[in-house]
């Protein structure tokens, strides 16, 4: 895979980065500042970081709610974020939506809605205009258990198999969709299992171990940027919180979560670069430092920014008339384009653009760490 | 020139954005190799090849969503539902998805879904459909009803050149209506969307009306001319969201009295919002109750007879209107 000793500790501070961002989303949930639910993904890490670091520059991600590591290893700045669950007026969504729902179709991230499910057709729009604009990017998209149980799921899958659309399904199987155990929601082994269904390769790999995660999406990409369709990959790992910040998952066996909670993605990459020479003590305290300082950055950001104007309630149902840019292509983002800009607020979209505000902010999208 | 059908006029106006436009394409179950389930896109596949007309699987939610996808990066999908009623299965990806998608996050989402709806053809409860209550009521889309070839082509050019979801109802009872073919302008034309149309005038009434219902709405006004010598207004709103209701208001203000007729059943209808409007904007202007024929409150019968009893006609209109008159 060839994974340099600089792109490894890069994979390190983006699994650290989520997890504090998370971590401080849930105490200012506990302080009452996030008036609304707190869906948070501790575990899943090494998934979701690990499949976003391979994808190449113009590639796109089509994240669900627990998918803040793909977001911000994506370019999604940490201050949209915050603004995102203090439902500040600057957020990308004005305060209109909470939680992950959040994207920048120019910067290949699409924004996903509580149906979970629905965004994978939603890919398959996206992988569909890659094919008829004959262009060699890929879509990664990533969804839960609980999503591979809608009809949607099945739709995209058979669809984009019958397309052959470059979409990689990632699976984040955390053992549960809210309360439900997966031998509740399935009944065979693996879903991966299910690419035979469509035709489509499918793998099942421990979504807690980050280098395997990386190599089985480095697997699944070569696949689907060779032109043979979709593939589907099951990272297998565990939702060690509740549901949602509300929910003490006391459903969940203490022996289980005791098990998982010891195959921590984090601390388990943090021992492989330890024993390898990569991560030392001195490199860890800069990287926590530099988290801590993106992440109080971003929250200091969120706290000044402004509420939503109640005035504003109604406004923004449609989009105005104008011209339409093909995403992707020469001259798209232009501003006379409608879809160009934020014609809400004829700023640029915010979810990235405050990105090289921050205070550490990644070297633009990370190279295709994978494919060297 | 030629006169066209309401379904010739359908099937130019998405071959001429096509050809237009290289971001038009069309997906949607049969419509390829077979041309579509009504024949509208007949030929469509030889001329524009397999990546732009798109048959697909059995999956409304994997077609309404894939044309948000593609809507997202600046594609003009045209998603057809091969009968309107199959819009309940990609129900979530027009509600949830497509309709907020600019509100929340700024990014227009340009996609037409379009169909074969309405009754009179025998196509009982599940090819029947009058869907459009379900999306009127819904923020973020906007919903057309052609009842005229002029229309059903200006109307569905506007549809795809238009930056947000557009639901396009087309009757399938007028696709093949001899006395709808008419000539069509050989030049490009839009019909705006959100302007009603006057299609007779009068000023003892008016009737507020949409798709197949403007021809039955239009038959009963000449009768009640030729027999009850009341000059009766019928007004095609032609597109539902955004409502005219400049239209709407200047006319009934003219004639006092309204009719509402619909296709659609009664509870919760495009009538009943039609009535608010003109209660709360106009209620110092009517001199008679506002009045709505529409569809019983049940589903969409098969039988002939049941057909017939269920559907609004010349006949039902008549009867109220002269009820109303009578005020």
């Amino acid at each position: 895979m060839g994974l340099g000793r600089e792109d490894l500790l890069q994979v390190y501070y983006f699994m650290r980065l989520t997890r504090a961002m998370e971590d401080r989303t849930r105490t200012l949930f506990l302080q009452g500042r996030v008036v609304g639910g707190v869906y948070t993904a501790q575990g899943h890490e090494a998934t979701t970081v690990g499949a976003a670091m391979m994808l190449g520059k113009d590639d796109f991600i089509v994240p669900q709610h627990r998918d803040l590591g793909m977001h911000l290893v994506r370019g999604t700045s940490p201050r949209a974020v915050m603004c995102q669950w203090l439902a500040r007026g600057n957020s990308p969504t004005l305060g209109r939506d909470g939680q992950l729902h959040i994207g920048d179709i120019h910067h290949g991230i699409a924004p996903s809605i509580s149906m979970l499910g629905e965004s994978l057709p939603v890919a398959c729009g996206i992988g569909l205009t890659m094919k008829m604009r004959k262009r060699s990017t890929i879509v990664l998209a990533g969804f839960g258990d609980g999503a591979a149980n809608t009809g949607p799921f099945h739709e995209a899958l058979n669809f984009a198999s019958v397309q052959k659309l470059p979409i990689v399904f990632l699976i984040e199987n955390n053992g549960y969709a809210y309360s439900t155990p997966n031998n509740k929601e399935f009944a065979i082994e693996n879903l991966a299992d299910r690419a035979v269904a469509y035709g489509i390769p499918g793998e099942t790999v421990d979504g807690n171990d980050v280098l395997a995660v990386i190599e089985a999406v480095e697997r699944a990409i070569a696949h689907v940027r060779s032109g043979k369709g979709p593939a589907l990959l099951e990272c297998k790992t565990f939702r060690v919180r509740g549901h949602s910040e509300a929910d003490k998952a006391d459903y969940v066996p203490k022996e289980l979560l005791a098990e998982w909670l010891k195959k921590d993605p984090i601390q388990r990459f943090e021992r492989y670069l330890s024993e390898q020479g990569i991560l030392t003590p001195e490199n860890k305290a800069e990287i926590e430092q530099k988290v801590k300082a993106v992440v109080d950055d971003a929250v200091r950001f969120a706290e000044e920014s402004p509420a939503p104007d109640p005035a504003t309630v109604a406004d923004y149902i449609f989009a105005p008339d104008g011209p339409i840019a093909i995403v992707g292509e020469p001259g798209a983002s232009d501003s006379h384009y409608v879809n160009a800009i934020d014609t809400r607020t004829g700023e640029p979209f915010t979810t990235i653009s405050n990105a090289p505000a921050q205070l550490h902010a990644p070297k633009t999208v990370p190279e295709e760490v994978g494919r060297r | 020139m030629s006169e066209v059908t309401y379904l010739e006029a359908i099937s130019q106006a998405i071959r001429e954005e096509m050809r237009r436009d290289e971001a038009v394409f069309l997906l949607g179950e049969d419509v390829g190799t077979y041309g579509g389930a009504f024949k509208v896109s007949a030929g469509f596949l030889e001329e524009f090849g397999p990546e732009r007309v798109i048959d697909t699987p059995m999956s409304e939610a994997a077609i309404i969503g894939s044309a948000v996808g593609a809507a997202l990066m600046g594609m003009r999908p045209i998603a057809e539902m091969q009968f309107i009623d199959f819009i309940a299965s990609g129900f979530d990806q027009i509600i949830n998805m497509a309709s907020k998608m600019y509100w929340r996050s700024g990014m227009p989402v340009p996609m037409v879904v379009r169909g074969p709806s309405g009754g009179g053809t025998k196509g009982g409860p599940f090819h029947s459909a009058s869907p459009e209550a379900w999306f009127f009521h819904t923020p973020g889309i906007k919903v057309v009803v052609p009842a005229t070839a002029y229309d059903a082509k200006g109307l569905l050019k506007a549809a795809i050149r238009d930056n947000n979801p557009v639901l396009y109802l087309e009757h399938k009872l007028l696709y093949r209506m001899p006395e709808l073919r008419e000539e069509l302008p050989a030049e490009d034309y839009v019909v705006p969307i959100g302007k009603a149309v006057v299609r007779r005038e009068g000023q003892d009434m008016t009737i507020l009306t949409y798709g197949a219902m403007v021809h039955q709405s239009l038959k009963a006004a000449q009768t009640l001319e030729e027999e009850d010598d009341l000059e009766v207004e019928v007004l095609d709103l032609r597109s539902l969201a955004p409502l005219d209701r400049e239209a709407i208001l200047e006319s009934v203000k003219r004639t006092n009295k309204v009719l509402i007729v619909h296709e659609d059943t009664l509870t919760g209808g495009i009538g009943a919002e039609l009535a608010a409007i003109l209660s709360e904007d106009l209620f110092e202007y009517l001199d008679g109750p506002i009045t709505r024929v529409a569809a019983p409150d049940a589903p969409f019968p098969y039988a002939p007879p049941l057909e017939a009893a269920y559907l609004p006609d010349e006949e039902k209109i008549l009867t109220a209107a002269r009820k109303l008159a009578a005020y």
